[in-house]
């Protein structure tokens, strides 16, 4: 059953990523672009992800100790902002800004075939393992 | 230039929303696609019941464009092609912030911002901004 619920729940995160064009770095890169040729559009996808996102969490999730397969649902991270989460957020936004691309749209764009974006993936996995050896070690 | 697009930009946004919550409601999960994408490449024996469905997301978030795009006129982009700096560069600074961070733009920016969270607040504000410092850099002032 989770199983099914995290494949559906994939497969919609995928239709909304590609509906949405998050799947286009250009997009993403005209969306960082204030100075250049700025396209907002982004700015709604967060908008509407967010919204029904955030409301559906605040009327029916939010004080729920046990989601309905079970799990605990997982409380808001009390840890303090740290170096690492600083220091990472600023890794991640650079590298989002050379590429345009971030891990959901990089899986997203799987079906694609683009050779240069396969191997992005790859890279991005590395990434992934070594910034996970550093968070260990910091 | 890209075309404006506020209107599919909300549909498709979301939609990624609804994902999130059916994450967190039925599973008790969050939807951070470089925590699932790390988890699932974990070995099955660390995370077991835990693992699987992770697995099961990936192989939607890659089925779900295809199906998509076979249907409708919105599709995934081919017609570009990244240098090899934006992939070994782009690529590895991606993956290291966003396990160094906690999160990327669905982690932080959607499941945690939409709860409020401190942490998450900081992260998205300060990868946006170094993502837009960047842009301006790479577009304006190398170009």
């Amino acid at each position: 059953m989770k199983e099914f619920v995290g494949l559906i729940a994939g497969i919609i995160f995928g239709i909304g990523l590609t509906v949405s064009q998050m799947v286009n770095p250009q997009k993403v890169k005209n969306f960082l672009d204030l100075a250049g040729s700025w396209d907002p559009s982004l700015m709604f996808v967060m908008g509407g992800a967010l919204i029904t996102f955030g409301l559906g969490y605040w009327l029916f999730i939010k004080g729920k100790k046990k989601s309905l397969l079970d799990n605990d649902i997982p409380l808001v991270s009390q840890d303090p902002i740290d170096a690492k989460l600083l220091i990472g957020a600023s890794i991640f936004g650079i590298g989002w800004g050379i590429s345009g691309v971030c891990p959901g749209p990089a899986i997203a764009n799987v079906g694609g075939l683009n050779t240069t974006m396969l191997m992005f993936i790859v890279v991005m996995i590395v990434g992934l393992l070594i910034g996970e050896q550093f968070k260990k070690r910091m | 230039m890209t075309e404006f697009t506020p209107i599919s930009a909300f549909i498709g946004g979301s939609l990624i929303g609804l994902s999130a919550l059916m994450l967190m409601y039925l599973l008790g999960r969050v939807a951070g696609c470089s925590g699932i994408l790390s988890s699932a490449l974990k070995p099955f024996s660390l995370l077991k019941g835990d693992w699987s469905w992770r697995v099961f997301f990936i192989i939607g978030l890659i089925v779900g464009p295809v199906f998509v795009s076979s249907l409708s006129e919105f599709s995934l982009p081919t017609d570009y092609t990244f240098s090899s700096t934006v992939i070994l560069l782009g690529g590895l600074l991606v993956g290291i912030g966003a396990a160094l961070g906690g999160g990327c733009t669905s982690g932080h920016g959607i499941c945690g911002m939409g709860r409020i969270s401190k942490r998450s607040i900081v992260a998205t504000a300060v990868f946006m901004v170094a993502a837009i410092i960047t842009v301006f850099v790479t577009n304006h002032v190398l170009a």
